[in-house]
């Protein structure tokens, strides 16, 4: 019933799960390098979301990521998934240093029903481009990594969600008072995306 | 509020509109599922056994008084949060992404930056590959006393006596050695054909020897007035420098072989290298200077003028090395006094950087493969130093040497770097990869047009 014009705007589960997955996917890739967690020479430029992004070259964290978007897509068409966290490790002690939180919150009458919504493609890449902008300029006042670092990613699902073959169960690798930056929000009328960034409080400023 | 009741009546309006089916599917749905809000029900919760489970339940074990505490309150408490109330399951991948490689053990101060800009697939090994003995080597400066040639061959002076050493086989000949009075030999410079060689001597006289053949083809007399500690070759064309500040283009073919002159180092010239294109001769002197000399400009008849005259330097210039990848780019390295790297634009003569190594810089090359730069220094460390180009960040220090790095030569594959040192030693390092890793196809491509450009000029 509806309107042909509005066709081009309608968005199902599926392709949202997609536009959120592929987020993560890119958001991923410009945190390990704004964050200086891989080297600077491993990345590579291409255009998304009207903006630069970069994307790693190395061959283990581009299965790592690409494993993760393909579990994480399941997961969002099931309606399944609450939340992803990306941390970042000190590689030799392990203590976390920064936590990057997307939370999901998912209309769960699409996922039941199956019904679509309508916005536009546009206006979600819009939203998301201001995240990204965001991200790349967190570097101004997260604290400097200046050890060598590791990340991890996190999935916060649903206790009836049966955990995959390729999957454990962790710990929250929370941050003890941490300092909380939230970012912009997304929404593609089936999932409201969150973003916040916490990171360890910098004994300086304590005094 | 009022959201909430645009839901309702929109929703109700819905299910009215609907088939009985579906109808009855979403009021179950909406009954149960539409909580925007987290309302606790408490009725719903069974208190009395909750209650009993986190106080009495444990109290016949250890602690029976425990149970009320308030830190195990609070253990609780964080526990819940931990666990999100119990409502979700917090899931990683088995299998870690990759831990990013480090080129550089961590000893080092700001071994952090380091690592960060390391290359992760390129391991930099922190020890020469080999070591030779090179008995009496002549610790001095001003000298140029290694090369390695095109054809693999790596020719070093000790002494009176020039020295080959294959570096395909690791065999070990003697070329030539000259007498008392014309010794000792000051500088050698394969030509690049790989098979002849250049050997300047303290007396101002350069040999011309076949290096197949052992055999000595010409001796160039009466251009300088005392000796030759700087050679090198543009084709056919030998240039000599020497510590009466006299440089002398050599023309090898022809009797009359000294074709032009350039004059404007007052002090002993020691560092000399053509540019790829043939065009333009950075020359370096112990009077501080460094000159860009433009081939075009030169004349037979009068003293050439130079084509820039850089006094940046606050030492002894002998380190030079042109950028292979980026045509009028010159990296020079001064003494003891200086102890910086500079980078040039040659055509216009500006100073592009500047960095202090903190000790006197012997040699410099660039990795032919990556944009890296290596150098050779004295005391304290006697150390060869990779430096990333053009962010200058240190990607590794290689130690080994007791003394001054004066020489340094690299392999014709551009993998492999020798360093001759004051302690006498010839040492191999493997400091620029292997040329699988890198594609140096495009770069020498990039250079090519600008190199062209040169010689139309």
């Amino acid at each position: 019933m509806a309107s042909k014009t509005a066709t081009k705007d309608i968005i199902t589960l599926r392709g949202s799960a997609a536009i959120v997955s592929e987020f993560f996917g890119y958001a991923a890739n410009s945190i390990l390098y704004n964050r200086g967690v891989y080297p600077e020479e491993s990345f590579a430029r291409v255009k998304k979301y009207g903006l630069p992004m970069l994307l790693s070259q190395d061959e283990g964290v581009k299965s790592f990521i690409s494993n993760l978007n393909s579990q994480l897509s399941e997961w969002l068409e099931a309606g399944k998934l609450q939340r992803v966290v990306l941390v970042i490790m000190s590689k030799e002690s392990g203590e976390v240093l920064e936590r990057w939180n997307f939370s999901i919150e998912t209309d769960n009458e699409v996922v039941e029903t199956g019904v679509s919504r309508e916005k536009s493609d546009k206006e979600i890449m819009r939203e998301i481009q201001a995240i990204m902008r965001q991200i790349a300029s967190s570097i101004t006042y997260l604290p400097c990594l200046d050890e060598a670092c590791v990340f991890d990613v996190l999935a916060y699902t649903d206790k009836d969600c049966a955990v995959p073959f390729t999957w454990i169960e962790s710990d929250p690798k929370l941050i003890a008072n941490p300092q909380m930056v939230k970012l912009h929000s997304f929404d593609t009328k089936i999932h409201k995306v969150d973003t916040l960034v916490s990171y360890k409080n910098d004994e300086w400023d304590e005094e | 509020m009022e959201t909430g009741m645009i839901n309702s009546s929109a929703s109700s309006n819905k299910t009215q509109s609907r088939c009985p089916l579906q109808e009855q599917f979403l009021q179950r749905r909406n009954s149960r599922e539409n909580l925007d809000r987290f309302i606790p029900n408490r009725s719903a919760m069974d208190f009395d056994y909750a209650h009993y489970m986190l106080t009495e339940g444990k109290k016949g074990k250890e602690n029976p008084a425990v149970g009320s505490s308030p830190s195990r309150e609070a253990y609780r408490k964080q526990l819940a949060e931990t666990f999100n109330m119990n409502r979700t399951r917090i899931l990683a991948f088995k299998n870690k992404p990759p831990t990013p490689v480090e080129a550089i053990p961590n000893e080092l101060s700001s071994a952090a930056h380091q690592v960060k800009s390391a290359k992760p697939r390129r391991h930099i090994p922190q020890t020469s590959e080999r070591t030779l003995d090179a008995p009496d080597l002549m610790d001095d400066y001003y000298l140029n006393l290694l090369d390695w040639g095109s054809s693999n061959v790596l020719s070093i002076a000790l002494g009176s006596t020039v020295y080959l050493w294959d570096a395909s086989d690791g065999n070990t000949s003697e070329l030539l050695t000259v007498d008392e009075e014309t010794g000792p030999v000051t500088s050698v410079k394969w030509a690049p054909d790989g098979k002849h060689i250049a050997v300047g001597l303290n007396n101002s006289d350069v040999q011309l020897w076949d290096s197949t053949a052992n055999r000595l083809l010409r001796t160039l007399k009466g251009g300088h007035a005392s000796r030759v500690g700087a050679l090198d070759w543009n084709n056919h064309i030998l240039t000599t420098g020497g510590m009466d500040g006299q440089i002398i283009n050599n023309d090898v073919r022809v009797r009359q072989h000294i074709v032009e002159t350039f004059r404007g180092h007052q002090q002993e010239v020691c560092g000399l290298k053509w540019s790829a294109s043939g065009q333009q001769l950075a020359s370096g002197g112990n009077d501080n200077l460094l000159h860009i000399w433009d081939r075009s400009m030169a004349s037979a008849n009068a003293p050439t003028q130079w084509l820039h005259r850089l006094e940046d330097h606050t030492a002894a210039v002998k380190a030079l090395a042109w950028c292979p990848f980026q045509g009028n780019l010159l990296a020079s390295g001064g003494g003891g006094g200086d102890r910086c790297i500079k980078f040039w634009n040659t055509h216009t003569g500006a100073c592009l950087n500047s960095v202090d190594t903190g000790s006197q810089v012997c040699a410099l090359l660039w990795n032919k493969n990556e944009r890296e730069l290596l150098s050779s220094h004295g005391f304290t460390q006697n150390q060869l130093t990779l430096w990333k180009y053009p962010s200058m960040v240190k990607m590794a220090e290689l130690t080994g040497h007791t003394s001054r790095v004066l020489f340094m030569a690299q392999s014709p594959d551009g993998c492999t770097v020798a360093s001759a040192a004051g302690d006498e030693t010839l040492r191999f390092w493997n400091v620029f990869g292997t040329p699988e890793v890198a594609k140096p196809a495009p770069k020498t491509s990039v250079a090519e047009p600008f190199a062209h450009l040169n010689r139309i000029r």
